[in-house]
């Protein structure tokens, strides 16, 4: 058993193949993208793997302390941020080719002329519960 | 109320509802809702007869899932009201149950999952919680599984060694929440080994109770790994060590020997050291290659590393890790080890770092940076 968070970007990750802004999309689309992004979460959590899934709003700014009793420092939002996350996927699964098969599928899920978007997904392993057996 | 007592009694009633004619999956379903029932209602009204109490409740919540079931399908209630008398078990039924929540069938997680519930008696929520996953998906993972051993026969022994990696999964990797996984565990262990002769069994229940026999001494107050050789033995369970060592004891004396009684031996070689300088490494080296033989594991010959350094002095383990592919898990951290020992420090530091950088838990991360910053720190100074 081990968990798995898949990112999903706005930017930062290399281009998929089916490469058209979600703005260019029908609105047919766009609903058929979100539909098969529930039906892979509900599927999930029937093969009770599912733990998490949430969206991030583009936009957000950076937050610094900024020395006692002052309030803290806040920059941005920056348009130019390169590396930006648009949500992610917890699953708990028995293995990491399962994570990774699970990814690609997620990966497939329609976007423009409804073919599947070859989204890069960042696919990364939680730290886990130290073993107690370990000599 | 005893709420470990209450779930002691869960495999015994559960049998009784599959013996009087229900089938595994909805008798599972209704024994949890009385054992939920029970956890409601016994701190203020305990029956005097806890098991006749959760079997009487559990038929009652059995028949009426049934009724409920039959009238949405607009079937005929064809479920009798009176218990059918069940032929007689050939054999212990509650062992049965520990087969058939471990079955091959099922992947380790959904195993680890039915063990607990059917035969552990925790609750849905419990185990999702020990798992850190919603409740929903412990819900579905569970009934999943119920369905997969659906077709399985109840009255078929099983592997004995699939029902101990299993438990051995539940001891070793879980975290810690409010239900305490090891003593559950240990639990399901001893009631396996009261209906089992098997070596293995009693080996697997030696090796936990010498490793829970150091629980208090394995972190330091800031939640931060104490590494064996430097754990205070005086804060070891003289107690359980004791019962590890009888049971594995009894066990060897079978001479049949197998894994988890060789790790047991491991186990009770250091609890028997005094301090650490005084552990007999020469005799734990020993066992590791009567480990290497039983499983062949590249996981054992790293352990069997450290050992050979310890026994042989660092450069005879530096000479044992050459012989390992470098990609293992805790390779690096090993070698780091070593190379310490060896007098080495500069390389000692890159190796702990590097170590750190893919360990596969939070608390071995910092262990293993802390020991590079140390000997950083020696280095500069």
């Amino acid at each position: 058993m081990a968990k798995y968070l898949l990112l999903k970007h706005y930017r930062g990750a290399p281009a998929p193949v089916n490469d058209v802004p979600m703005d260019q999309w029908s609105p047919e689309e766009i609903s058929a993208h979100m539909q098969y992004m529930n039906d892979f979460a509900a599927r999930l959590e029937k093969t009770g793997e599912f733990v998490d899934g949430q969206a991030l709003a583009p936009e957000g700014a950076w937050v610094r302390y900024d020395g006692e009793g002052r309030p803290p420092v806040t920059d941005g939002p920056f348009a130019e941020t390169k590396d930006l996350i648009a949500g992610w996927m917890i699953i708990d699964v028995d293995s990491y080719e399962r994570a990774v098969e699970l990814a690609g599928e997620l990966s497939a899920a329609p976007g423009a002329g409804g073919k599947p978007i070859h989204e890069w997904l960042e696919l990364r392993p939680f730290l886990t519960a130290p073993p107690t057996i370990t000599e | 109320m005893d709420e470990v007592l209450l779930r002691s009694l869960t495999p015994s009633v559960l049998t009784v509802l599959v013996r009087r004619g229900a089938d595994f999956a909805a008798a599972e379903d209704a024994v949890q809702e009385a054992l939920t029932e029970a956890l409601r209602v016994w701190a203020a009204d305990p029956p005097r007869d806890a098991k006749g109490w959760l079997v009487t409740v559990a038929w009652r919540k059995f028949l009426d899932a049934a009724r409920a079931d039959a009238a949405r399908r607009r079937r005929e209630d064809r479920v009798e009201e009176e218990p059918a008398p069940g032929p007689a078990p050939a054999v212990d039924d509650t062992l049965q149950l520990y087969f058939l929540c471990t079955h091959p069938s099922l992947t380790p997680a959904s195993a680890v999952a039915l063990t607990l519930r059917a035969v552990g008696g925790l609750t849905t929520r419990q185990i999702a919680e020990a798992y850190l996953v919603p409740e929903a998906t412990m819900a579905q993972r569970i009934s999943r599984a119920k369905r997969t051993v659906s077709g399985v026969r109840f009255d078929r022994p099983g592997d004995v060694a699939t029902v101990l990696r299993v438990l051995y999964l539940v001891f070793n990797e879980g975290y810690s929440g409010d239900v305490d996984l090891a003593a559950e565990a240990i639990r399901l262990t001893r009631q396996l080994a009261a209906r089992i002769d098997h070596p293995e069994v009693a080996g697997l229940l030696a090796l936990m109770l010498l490793h829970h026999a150091r629980r208090a001494a394995r972190t330091a107050p800031d939640g931060s790994l104490v590494p064996l050789a430097e754990q205070d033995r005086g804060r070891w369970d003289t107690a359980l060590i004791a019962e590890g060592v009888g049971i594995l004891q009894a066990a060897l004396a079978r001479d049949r020997l197998g894994e988890f009684q060789a790790q047991a031996a491991i186990a009770a070689l250091h609890a028997d050291a005094p301090t650490a300088e005084e552990t007999d490494w020469v005799q734990i080296v020993e066992w590791y290659d009567e480990l290497t033989r039983l499983t062949d594991s590249p996981v054992v010959r790293l352990n069997r590393a450290v050992a050979v350094g310890e026994a042989d002095g660092p450069r005879a383990g530096l000479a044992a890790l050459a012989a390992l592919d470098a990609s293992l898990p805790r390779h690096a951290a090993v070698a780091a080890y070593l190379h310490e020992r060896d007098g080495d420090l500069a390389t000692a530091a890159r190796l702990y770092a590097e170590a750190a950088h893919k360990a596969p838990n939070l608390a071995e991360r910092d262990h293993l940076t802390r020991q590079a910053a140390r000997l950083n720190a020696r280095r500069c100074r």
